[in-house]
């Protein structure tokens, strides 16, 4: 039998504990369940009552489903109500018991009394699914002609549901809303007006359609404005509010690119903006609808002043609720009339310090789409101003806003230092790394400005509190520009003066950010590298640098520990090429990361997310590919540098080799081979290329995120540590993943091309002696010309050569390997392995690719590097094996190739 | 449109809840907990909406229950409280000054008393008299019922006895 509801809701109240009331549950839970078992027929609906309750406290209740259906089957009024009430509560539209009660809805939808049909128009208004919603439009919409008007307004706000359902029912209702649009019942009116809105926004030739029925739909708003008090309808001595908003939003629609109705409609939109109160809410929303059409239709000037006054009255308004409508109507508005928008400016920036951060944020939207390049440096400093009073929670944002603003509409650049500088002071730790990156990117770019900066940093250091952006910044300008802290090198007019700065005092501020707990290792490694940096142009501290470097030796962080090994190891060992390796970065590529900003920007700031600069960043290598080649080779250039000028010294052999094992051993490079047999992606001698690939991505920290702890100071090495660590073990895998982007591959290439008109004897140990050649012999003709070969083909492979040879190097010669697949599959995971006798070195650069697309529609192609000890006397032979997978099924395939042309 | 509707005291007790979009049950308590969570502390002075994963929320605090409705961006937000203080009305109306407890009891007459106001998430009926005068009719019906119940069961007592 069980208690009533009403005794088991005061049992659950009396709970004291949780666990008492789980108790409680528990036990009605049994209860019902017997009772649904033993088929109680009585006190069905009490039960499906009790078990709402339970629901609704948030414990599991889907056994008492099928209740639902047995109340809703039954023949009773009561049932029924609790029926329909239960199936709308504990079952939701993605559950497939839902299709079961299809036939009951269909059944109470045709009732004969007025409440039965009610419910179930209900129900299937609030849960029905898009199967149901298609079984069932052609009942509902039979309803909509019904003479009660309490079946129509159900039937029209059920329609809405089914047109979002299943959109393309939209034809067959288009007649029946429009007769809807002539009712006299306000319900009716009500829900027909939001079924022709939801018509309009789901179909265009639906929006045609109402489009001419303007004249009726300013009709009814004209009798609710002109009527008297109509106690029924009243709310704060307005008639209908809801029914007025109903209609201004279907005209806003139907106003929206097109003249004409909005012709019609503009003098009852006037007469509404004049004459509402807006003294009570529900007039406010009036006005702020009306407002909202206004902007949208095709308004003549005069109607828009109107309505943009009335958003300067919201704004002024002491009710919290009318000027966050106020403000987030005016973003909108914006895009249309900024002029009238800025008149409000002062307002609107007092709202960004409001006391409710709903209000904060809107308002500082709207700030940020109202700054020109004219009123910048005053919203700046306002902004500025507030920053530092600001509570927590909104600093993230506000830092991002300003940083956006600054980088968008700086005047000059010593501005945007300036205002960078205070930014990072505030809220350091709320600058995003591509945030300091872009500042530090302009300040390699204005070399005037250089000393200024780092002098203001310096200074502004003196402050610092654990930001992480401000250290890192400060740390890269010390080691870049630390020389004109000191000697106070390019000063401008009416800086402020500095005191004195030593260099001890200098490499204090690395220390402190070395040793300061606050740092995180990214900035450590920043001030790591700027040590070194530095050791170069402070004489005096180089004992001090190099005991403070020597503390990370052992690092439990691997990038420190690398970088204070290595370090180390140049500071004490290389003291004859320390200088040019730690040279000032090359000026980094505006114009690149420019592209790539707008990107990113956009990116950023129209999806206001608070993770996506971080992840743009890597994701946009396209913009970054035509200048990296040539970022790339400068930077090359430039740490190779000395090798080319002390090439001509007699020493040379002797620095070059040093050199080059330096370079080779900061890389990572594999100094350890040799087997005949050479795979193409695991590093074997090709380590020297790799390494040279693997500066050019160095050279190119400029715009990339890759670098190693030579890259001098990359100011954005997110990615270092995992970069670093994966280096040792398997650098070409990395690379290829880098050079995916087909621009990238050109650099490569072109790089290679270059590479490839020297030999390399030592397979490539000597990388930098090759490199000088390589770079000094890239004018020198090539050599003899040879007739390309079908290496191998088989069925579905062909693999052919092309030669290319020096003639300064006879020995060594270039093959060009093209593979092509002829058979209908794709050959997937595609090898090439090569051997040769052991007179012959053997060097594989990395394929193109490892796919071979079907029917020859693709090539892979690939350069094999061999060099004839015996040239003249043997020719060429190699043997070869290429494996594949078709459909994930491995094929090996081997041949050899004994048709080399002679020669080689 | 109404997304759901949201009534819980101000211990962030539930008690009525209506999801006119899908949400998993695991999403509505977690939206359930985020909102109490945000609406809750602020302050009586501050406006009456947040904004919540791209939507709104609305809400309004009666005594000790905050009623919350959760549109659209696009919504009116001010026509949204207009309808909050709607129900709001009906329901003192119904129950004779209306108090936490009354909803607590009669949970369900405040779910039909909602599903006269809104459907689909949308508002079905501005006037409050025609919301009353179909409930009362209604609540007749069952009356109705039960009494017919009740002498059917005397008459069978009597019959049998």
């Amino acid at each position: 039998m069980g208690s009533r509801l009403r005794d088991m809701i005061r049992a659950v109240r009396a709970c004291k504990t949780a666990a008492e009331e789980r108790g409680v549950i528990a036990k009605e839970s049994a209860n019902l369940r017997t009772a649904f078992k033993e088929e109680d027929q009585d006190y069905r609906h009490r039960n499906v009552a009790k078990l709402m309750f339970i629901h609704m406290l948030g414990y599991p209740t889907h056994f008492g489903q099928m209740e639902c259906l047995k109340l809703i089957a039954s023949p009773g009024f009561p049932e029924k109500r609790i029926g329909y009430l239960g199936l709308m509560l504990l079952l939701d539209e993605r559950q497939e018991v839902l299709m079961l009660v299809t036939n009951s809805l269909k059944n109470d939808l045709n009732h004969a009394n007025q409440f039965i049909a009610g419910l179930a128009l209900c129900a299937l208004g609030n849960i029905c699914t898009a199967e149901m919603a298609r079984d069932l439009a052609p009942e509902v919409e039979k309803l909509l002609h019904n003479n009660n008007s309490y079946i129509r307004k159900k039937a029209a706000l059920c329609s809405v549901r089914i047109v979002r359902k299943v959109p393309d029912l939209v034809e067959n209702l288009i007649s029946s809303a429009t007769s809807l649009l002539s009712d006299k019942h306000h319900g009716v009116l009500i829900a027909g007006i939001k079924l022709c809105t939801e018509l309009c926004e789901a179909n265009f030739s639906a929006l045609e359609h109402f489009r001419k029925q303007t004249s009726s739909l300013v009709r009814i708003l004209k009798n609710l404005v002109i009527s008297g008090y109509a106690p029924e309808y009243d709310v704060g001595g307005i008639t209908d509010p809801f029914l007025q908003i109903r209609v201004l939003r279907l005209l806003r629609l139907v106003g929206r690119g097109d003249a004409d109705s909005s012709d019609i409609m503009s003098d009852i939109l006037a007469q509404v903006a004049t004459n509402t109160e807006s003294n009570k809410n529900a007039g406010n929303a009036i006005l702020y609808e009306c407002v909202l059409t206004i902007m949208a239709i095709e308004a003549i000037g005069g109607l828009r002043v109107l309505a943009i006054n009335i958003l300067g009255r919201f704004l002024g308004n002491r009710d919290n609720n009318i000027r966050y409508v106020a403000l987030n109507t005016l973003i909108k508005v914006v895009a249309v009339d900024t002029q009238a928008v800025q008149r409000h400016r002062t307002t609107i920036v007092e709202c960004v310090k409001d006391s409710d951060i709903s209000i904060r944020r809107r308002a500082l939207e709207l700030v940020c789409a109202l700054v020109n390049e004219s009123n910048v440096k005053t919203l700046t400093k306002e902004l500025l101003e507030y920053l530092k009073v600001s509570d927590p929670e909104f600093k993230p944002d506000l830092t991002t806003k300003i940083c956006y603003l600054v980088q968008k509409f700086f005047p000059n650049k010593r501005w945007y230092i300036d205002q960078m500088i205070k930014v990072m002071v505030e809220a350091g730790r709320f600058v995003k790394d591509d945030i300091s990156r872009a500042l530090l990117l302009l300040i390699s770019n204005a070399a005037e400005l250089q000393g200024y900066t780092v002098r203001s940093l310096y200074n502004a250091f003196q402050k610092w509190d654990g930001q992480e952006s401000l250290a890192q910044v400060t740390v890269w300008c010390i080691g870049e520009y630390g020389e004109m802290l000191v000697h106070h090198m390019n000063e401008l007019d009416g800086e402020e003066p500095v005191t004195q700065v030593t260099e001890a005092d200098t490499v204090d501020v690395l220390e402190l950010v070395l040793k300061d707990f606050r740092a995180s290792s990214t900035t450590r490694a920043f001030a790591l590298t700027a040590l070194l940096k530095v050791s170069s142009r402070f004489p005096s501290c180089t004992e001090r640098i190099k005991a403070l470097v020597l503390q990370y030796k052992g690092s439990l962080v691997l990038e420190l520990q690398q970088r204070s090994i290595e370090f180390t190891s140049i500071l004490s060992k290389h003291e004859n090429i320390k200088a040019s390796l730690v040279e000032k970065m090359p000026v980094l590529d505006e114009a690149t990361y420019i592209a790539k900003k707008v990107d990113a920007a956009d990116v950023a700031f129209s999806t206001d997310s608070k993770s996506v600069p971080a992840t743009v960043l890597p994701a946009v290598p396209v913009a970054n590919g035509p200048t990296k080649s040539k970022s790339g080779t400068n930077a090359l250039m430039d740490l190779l540098n000395l090798n080319v000028d002390e090439a001509s010294t007699p020493s040379a052999p002797q620095t070059r080799k040093s050199a080059g094992d330096v370079l080779l051993d900061l890389l990572g490079g594999n100094s350890s081979f040799t087997s005949p047999l050479v795979a193409s992606p695991v590093q074997g001698p090709s380590g020297g290329a790799d390494a040279l690939l693997d500066l050019l991505s160095i050279g190119n920290a400029t715009s990339q995120t890759t670098s190693s702890p030579l890259s001098t100071l990359e100011p954005f090495p997110q990615r270092n540590p995992e970069a670093a660590s994966q280096k040792p073990s398997n650098p070409v895998p990395d690379l290829l993943s880098q050079n995916t982007v087909s621009s990238q591959k050109d650099s490569y290439s072109s790089f290679t091309a270059d590479f490839k008109k020297s030999s390399i004897p030592g397979a490539g140990f000597d990388l930098l002696g090759d490199l000088g050649i390589g770079s000094a012999s890239s004018i020198s003709t090539t050599g003899p010309v040879y007739p390309p070969i079908v290496a191998f083909q088989s069925s579905g492979l062909t693999v052919s050569f092309e030669f290319s040879k020096q003639s300064t190097n006879l020995p060594a010669t270039v093959i060009h390997a093209t593979y092509t697949n002829t058979s209908s599959n794709t050959y997937t995971d595609v090898i090439f392995q090569a051997a040769v006798p052991k007179f012959m070195q053997l060097q594989l650069e990395p394929a193109s690719g490892n796919v071979l697309p079907a029917n020859s529609s693709g090539t892979v192609t690939q350069v094999i590097r061999v060099n004839n000890s015996q040239h003249g006397q043997k020719s060429l032979v190699m043997r070869i094996r290429v494996s594949y997978k078709i459909n994930g099924q491995e094929v090996l395939e081997q041949g050899q190739v004994n048709n080399f042309p002679p020669g080689l | 449109m109404i997304h759901f509707v949201l009534l819980f005291s101000r211990q962030g007790k539930v008690r009525l809840t209506k999801w006119y979009s899908p949400y998993s049950q695991k999403e509505r308590t977690k939206a359930i907990r985020e909102l109490s969570g945000g609406i809750l502390p602020r302050g009586p002075k501050l406006c009456n909406f947040v904004d919540w994963r791209g939507l709104k929320v609305v809400y309004k605090r009666y005594a000790s229950l905050y009623f919350c409705m959760c549109i659209d961006s696009e919504d009116n937000e001010l026509e949204c409280l207009e309808i909050i203080h709607h129900y709001v009305q009906i329901l003192d109306r119904y129950f004779g000054n209306v108090c936490e407890l009354d909803l607590i009891f009669n949970f369900h007459k405040a779910y039909f008393i909602l599903d006269e106001v809104l459907i689909a998430g949308e508002l079905q009926e501005s006037s409050k008299k025609s919301v009353a005068r179909v409930i009362a009719a209604q609540d007749s019906m069952v009356d109705a019922a039960k009494e017919q119940m009740a002498s059917l069961s005397n008459i069978i007592a009597q019959a049998t006895r």
